[in-house]
């Protein structure tokens, strides 16, 4: 394909968009909680450009609104919460290095590589762009997954879960042109209230188990019920 | 809401008053839809679908709230949770019973979305109620496997926008279901299968379809019985509803193409798994609600399978199964809700001679499992019947496949009852004061519907299966 044939906008977003992703590699890299909180209000940053940049180039002026709204919540509200929550929790120079840092990266490249082959069927429906685009947002979406599985830290699992609503915002917005209007609303105050609930939830599980370390929770399995 | 009422026994009044207020509702919707054939508007699109899930969704919340009023005192008295916690429950009762009403009347994708997430989000801080580390860790994996699954269904939503704008000019109308449905064949199959598929693992979360059903056992046990209740009898209907919905549009845009029942082939694979695991782990549980929430497992891959096999006769089994499916289910959790009370354990080992100590809550679990193990005269056994008569028809080697899975289920679930029931009592088990209408209640509405389906009720449901099949099986 020929990307220099775009027009410049759509070259624009396809670089933001590919910078996103990076942004998702750090993410998942990333040791300290701190550091990868401001990986993730970047990457926040980034998608709202995305979304202006959609704006711009189609005219759309209810997208403007969203980009707003993204950057509100994604590059500002939610992070400044994590960082709050971090604080109090007394978190801010927890570092928790990956286990296995290779493999981890090497699954990261495969999922990206899959996103593109998952997408393939739409070039024979003839859209390039779009495709690129849903490709690069679907491996945000499966990174942010990626990064659930492999993360034992609590925090670190709510980063991997916005990261992949960032993801599937860009894919919602770069690729249809943004949600109906009261859809989004819906999904930002869905995703705010899961802000919220993920707080409370720290605190509770830090009294039980004493610590954010998911992988101490393994009370309810199928072996262990001896109540 | 509620959650300012500062007297606790006001507000469980209250409860009980509002969910009867919804209940009225939407039976006088039923009652216009039964005349109208199907009522819209303000994005809201009621037919004989969703509407008697609409009115099994409020009666069940009814009676539920019913039962919660004793049940949730007597959690009280007990100290395992607090007076804030009582009012947080009742607040997110009712809110959860609204998202669930918003999902199943929407027309609008998007919106169902939103508010099946928010049926997430309602009941996540209600499973962790009573804050031992158990029930934290129920949470938080309901939580999180859920939050996964429903981030990809909202991701199959925006490939399913997608698909719609190459069709669809208005952008408003690009995730209204009926518009869709208008349009349902020229939506590109290519993407729309890609579509299915993520919104099947996402809503297939929610409804508990073995890979994805971890969270289920976990939360159903932890939480309080009446959300065990409501969450196993409404809220994986209405995820099973959802995948329904979306199969309708993608049927009619795979039917030119290559493959053209693919979205069944997949609901049939994840509900025939999720039928034969969860038989076979009813035979090692020893958490009684875990028991029953395996239970649901099955029932909803039974459904899930149904309705991936298509066909009228197969649709309407699937149909009714949801709706016997429902009422036995909660008041088999009702019914348990005393049972714990009474043995003051959940672990099936400790829970003994039943029958004895309170006659009334050993018949009830007696009677529920026997129609829920799909026994006659109870509508269970109807509807699994027609269920199998389908498979027999058109796939005959499943419907073995299905018998033996049916027998390990009902094995298992038998091997554990009869101590429970008969058994001998042990020294100092008390009666507990206990609310058995609403379980007899339901109770009865099974065996009429196992006895003689009314007419009425037999039409609607014919309806439904018009609306999903394109034929009547009347």
């Amino acid at each position: 394909m020929n990307l220099e044939q775009l027009p410049l906008l759509q070259q624009l977003m396809i670089v933001l968009a590919a910078v996103a992703l990076f942004t998702s590699f750090v993410l998942l890299e990333q040791a300290r909680l701190v550091a990868a909180i401001h990986a993730f209000a970047w990457q926040g940053v980034l998608v709202a450009m995305v979304t202006a940049v959609v704006a711009t180039s189609g005219g759309l002026e209810h997208l403007f609104f969203s980009a707003g709204l993204t950057l509100g919540l994604k590059a500002v509200l939610i992070p400044w919460m994590l960082h709050r929550l971090v604080r109090r929790l007394e978190l801010d120079r927890h570092s928790e290095p990956l286990r296995r840092p290779v493999l981890v990266v090497m699954a990261a490249v495969a999922l990206v590589i899959f996103s593109y082959w998952l997408v393939l069927p739409m070039v024979q429906e003839g859209l390039m762009f779009t495709r690129n685009i849903v490709a690069v947002s679907l491996a945000v979406v499966l990174i942010g997954l990626l990064m659930m599985a492999v993360r034992q830290q609590a925090v670190a699992q709510v980063l991997g879960f916005m990261s992949m609503e960032n993801g599937l915002f860009l894919a919602a917005v770069s690729a249809t042109g943004g949600m109906p209007l009261v859809v989004e609303l819906g999904v930002a105050f869905d995703v705010l209230v899961a802000m919220v609930l993920f707080g409370v939830f720290f605190f509770q599980i830090r009294e039980s188990i004493d610590s954010l370390d998911v992988d101490r929770m393994n009370r309810l399995s199928e072996r262990g019920e001896d109540l | 809401m509620l959650a300012g009422v500062p007297r606790l026994n006001i507000s469980g009044w209250l409860n009980v008053g509002i969910s009867a207020v919804t209940f009225a509702a939407s039976l006088a919707l039923a009652w216009a839809v039964a005349g109208a054939g199907t009522v819209a508007g303000m994005s809201f699109r009621v037919d004989a679908f969703n509407v008697y899930l609409l009115a099994l969704t409020a009666f069940v919340g009814m009676t539920t709230s019913i039962f919660s009023r004793p049940y949730m005192r007597h959690v009280r008295e007990s100290g395992r949770t607090t007076d804030r916690g009582l009012r947080l429950y009742h607040a997110m009762f009712q809110l959860f019973i609204f998202t669930m009403l918003l999902a199943l009347a929407t027309d609008n994708l998007g919106v169902l979305w939103v508010a099946v997430e928010g049926a997430t989000l309602a009941t996540v801080l209600l499973v962790s109620l009573y804050r031992t580390p158990e029930a934290i860790e129920a949470a938080w994996k309901y939580f999180i496997l859920c939050g996964v699954g429903i981030a990809l269904a909202l991701f199959g939503t925006v490939l399913l926008y997608f698909a719609a704008q190459q069709v669809v000019t208005d952008p408003a109308e690009g995730l209204t279901w009926s518009t869709l449905y208008g349009v349902s064949s020229q939506l590109p199959p290519s993407i729309m299968s890609l579509a299915f598929v993520f919104l099947l693992v996402g809503y297939g979360t929610k409804v508990g379809l073995v890979p994805m059903h971890q969270w289920l056992p976990d939360a159903h046990s932890e939480g309080p019985t009446p959300m065990s209740a409501v969450l196993s009898g409404l809220l994986l209907n209405v995820a099973l509803y959802a995948v329904v919905r979306l199969k309708i549009l993608v049927d009619g845009s795979l039917a030119n193409a290559d493959s053209p029942r693919l979205a069944g082939y997949l609901l049939m694979g994840f509900g025939l798994l999720s039928f034969l695991v969860a038989g076979l782990f009813l035979h090692r549980q020893r958490d009684i609600k875990r028991m029953f929430s395996y239970s649901s497992i099955e029932h909803m891959g039974l459904m899930t399978f149904a309705f991936g096999l298509g066909g009228p006769l197969a649709t309407f089994g699937a149909l009714l199964h949801m709706l016997v499916h429902s009422l036995t289910k909660s008041a088999i959790f009702v019914t348990v809700g005393h049972a714990a009370h009474i043995a003051g354990t959940q672990n099936i080992d400790h829970i003994r001679g039943l029958i004895r100590t309170q006659p009334a809550v050993g018949w009830g679990l007696l009677l529920g499992v026997v129609a829920i193990a799909g026994f006659p005269p109870f509508g269970v056994f109807t509807s699994e019947f027609l269920l199998l008569s389908a498979t027999m028809q058109t796939q005959p080697w499943f419907a073995v496949v299905l018998l033996i899975g049916l027998a390990v289920a009902f094995a298992g679930l038998l091997r554990y009852l009869q101590p429970m029931v008969y058994g001998v009592a042990p020294e100092g088990q008390r009666p507990v004061s206990a609310n058995m209408l609403p379980v007899m209640i339901h109770l009865g509405l099974v065996l009429w519907l196992g006895l003689a389906i009314p007419s009425f009720l037999a039409a609607w449901l014919d309806r439904a299966t018009d609306l999903i099949t394109g034929a009547h099986l009347l």
